[in-house]
């Protein structure tokens, strides 16, 4: 037990150091896929992404964030397995983080879309399956975990294919479709409000202190949601109808929608701060619960609400730093983007993820964008899309998980020899 | 940490404005040809020689965008539309500056004259090919809104209806044709007979143009079709 005692302090704060480091890198890239379909609608610009990123982000990180962390923290490893050494999972969540964003950095700098959410698991259960033993690992959740990855962008593309075909029905087929968008948009604001507060009051403010039952939640939640209609009802007041030609005034259909894709774009940072934050501070939380508790694997029920804002605080660093040109990367080329289009493929993956954190499944927040896009575009809302992303995204998954194991694996062992075993 | 993101690589280039682009180019040229022909009728080659040129750089131009969007039309792209469906629409579309180049270089080789008796005619005739042309472009100009709607059964009717008008406009090319070839049947023994022949052929491919400005329409709708 020796070393927890001797180096606990230095250890934490190195793993606190690592923890923003990989928030920071959340912040920096992520969040730029995240808002880039909003900005590439022009429905919202890059200031606007920024701070609805910001403020959603956090809020999503700080209110909702608690499950997936909790699932990073212990949910991977047997904590039965390593009683007797807990350094051990010090170590390894440690040389997760570095691991991890290790290779962000190198995956980066050759352009290959990578999962933080892929990263940080493959390096887990690679420091675990290696370092540890082979037993160390909930194979169980790791397959679960596994399969949230094929799932949830397949839900999305279902949710969005659906969201789009509903427009094409009672929005661009009615007779007067600028009329109808006045009058459905605000239904598609309630659903956005509805779902992630629903999930926020269920699953998410346990970790802040508030316990909830499941009847209070489905109450606030539909009360949220016509709160945010209201808002939504207040911004369409706004919109005025300005070019009439004698057909179709899509311009003024889509200026609706663009309001509404403003709620979508709260959402999916909402969503993106709630499952990504994780990533950074799951092992964060790991390593104070062990040295906070002395040695002790896994007794904390709670997540301290100052690891919450930490990796809030780091996304938000990391997207005031850096993300930001990353946004105006995407943003100015998605061309072929309308926001009754983009919309649906915000919305349907914001739901997508945000389940995903009630359930406390870490699933990569780009693919299951990607998955709302390829929805929208089997409905045949967008005109032209390239289908070899979806076989980049393969290649990356195939990669992402033995390299960050891989380096994980290597810096544990580092670890091991620099403080060594008690 | 830049990440080149996957969403910039997500969508791809959406065909549809280079194809009404191309369109335009191709209707310009049929217009054009118009004027050319105006100098023409009235044996005016100076007033003529220019816009023939014009039509010869639009033909040049036109197949320089059909090559394009050929070579930007991998398989690996996921359209909401097919894209075989696409291609045929964009080669109806590039005969109608192909036969305005043709009917330019006949006539201009052979410094054709038109018989006075038939210039009214002539006159009228060109103008509905290329009324029928013009008429393709604006039916094409509302594809960009039709797919933004997500190919919504009202646009698809605003399409619908000009395809309709376009049908009738070349019905009623037809009609000009028949009187412009009667109109040459009548005077045909005075003339000298290989001008004749290729009076007649260049009756044809004028005939053409509003035929494949038809075929547009038609090839339009396909496309559009759910």
């Amino acid at each position: 037990m020796g070393v927890i005692e001797d180096y606990g302090t230095t250890l934490l704060i190195l793993a606190v150091l690592f923890g923003f480091f990989m928030a920071w890198g959340v912040g920096a890239n992520d969040v730029a896929n995240a808002m880039g379909t909003s900005v590439g609608a022009k429905a919202i610009t890059i200031k606007q992404a920024i701070i609805i990123a910001m403020i959603f982000e956090f809020a999503g990180a700080y209110l909702a964030g608690g499950e997936v962390t909790s699932t990073i923290r212990k949910g991977i490893i047997e904590p039965s397995a390593l009683d007797g050494d807990p350094e051990l999972v010090v170590y390894g969540m440690m040389a997760s983080l570095l691991a991890a964003g290790l290779w962000l950095l190198i995956a980066s700098a050759f352009g290959w879309p990578v999962s933080t959410t892929h990263s940080i698991i493959g390096a887990i259960v690679g420091f675990a399956a290696v370092g540890i033993s082979v037993d160390a690992v909930q194979w169980g959740k790791v397959i679960e975990i596994v399969a949230s990855w094929v799932v949830s962008p397949v839900m999305a593309g279902t949710l969005s294919f659906l969201l789009y075909m509903s427009v094409r029905r009672f929005i661009f087929g009615a007779s007067d479709p600028y009329i109808a968008a006045r009058r459905f948009v605000p239904v598609y604001i309630f659903m956005v409000g509805y779902i992630v507060s629903m999930v926020t009051l269920v699953k998410g403010l346990k970790h802040v202190g508030l316990e909830i039952t499941f009847q209070q939640a489905l109450v606030y939640s539909v009360g949220i949601g016509g709160l945010t209609a209201l808002i939504g009802i207040f911004g369409l007041s706004r919109i005025k109808r300005v070019t009439r030609s004698e057909q179709l005034d899509l311009v003024n259909v889509e200026r609706v929608f663009g309001v509404l894709m403003i709620f979508t774009a709260c959402s999916m940072a909402f969503a993106h701060g709630s499952n990504d934050v994780a990533n950074a501070i799951g092992p964060l939380a790991a390593v104070n619960g062990i040295i906070e508790s002395g040695g002790v694997i896994g007794t904390q029920t709670r997540i301290p609400a100052w690891i919450l804002l930490l990796g809030g605080a780091g996304i938000v660093a990391g997207l005031a730093l850096y993300g930001y040109r990353v946004i105006r990367t995407i943003g100015t080329h998605i061309t072929e983007l309308t926001p009754s289009s983009g919309f649906a493929a915000e919305l349907a993956a914001a739901s997508t993820v945000v389940l995903a954190s009630g359930a406390s499944l870490p699933v990569s927040t780009t693919h299951t964008l990607v998955g709302g896009v390829l929805g929208v575009g089997l409905a045949r809302g967008i005109s032209a899309i390239n289908l070899r992303v979806v076989g980049t995204i393969f290649v990356s998954w195939m990669v992402t998980l033995p390299a960050g194991a891989f380096l994980a694996i290597i810096f544990f062992y580092l670890f091991k020899a620099i403080f060594g075993t008690g | 940490m830049p990440n080149r993101p996957i969403f910039q690589k997500l969508f791809g280039r959406s065909p549809i404005a280079p194809i009404q682009a191309h369109m335009k180019i191709a209707s310009k040229s049929a217009s054009e040809l118009g004027l050319y022909m105006e100098g023409l009728l009235a044996a005016d080659w100076e007033k003529a020689d220019p816009h023939g040129d014009a039509v010869v750089e639009l033909e040049e131009e036109a197949d320089r965008i059909k090559r394009q969007i050929r070579q930007s039309l991998p398989r690996s792209l996921f359209l909401s539309f097919s894209r075989s469906d696409l291609l045929e629409l964009l080669n109806t579309q590039d005969k109608i500056p192909n036969l305005a180049k043709d009917i330019v270089g006949l006539t201009r080789g052979r410094r054709m004259k038109v018989p006075a008796a038939l210039v009214p005619l002539f006159r009228d005739y060109i103008e509905y090919s290329i009324g029928a042309t013009n008429l393709a472009q604006q039916a094409l100009n509302e594809l960009d809104e039709l797919v933004e709607s997500g190919f919504s059964g009202r646009e698809a009717d605003v399409i619908g209806n000009m395809i309709k008008r376009l049908d009738e406009a070349e019905h009623d090319t037809d009609v000009k044709q028949v009187d412009v070839r009667n109109a040459l049947f009548n005077i045909e023994k005075e003339l000298n007979p290989v001008d004749v022949m290729f009076l007649y052929r260049i009756i044809d491919w004028i005939g053409d143009i509003a035929d494949s400005a038809q075929t547009v329409g038609n090839r339009l709708l396909y496309l559009i079709a759910k």
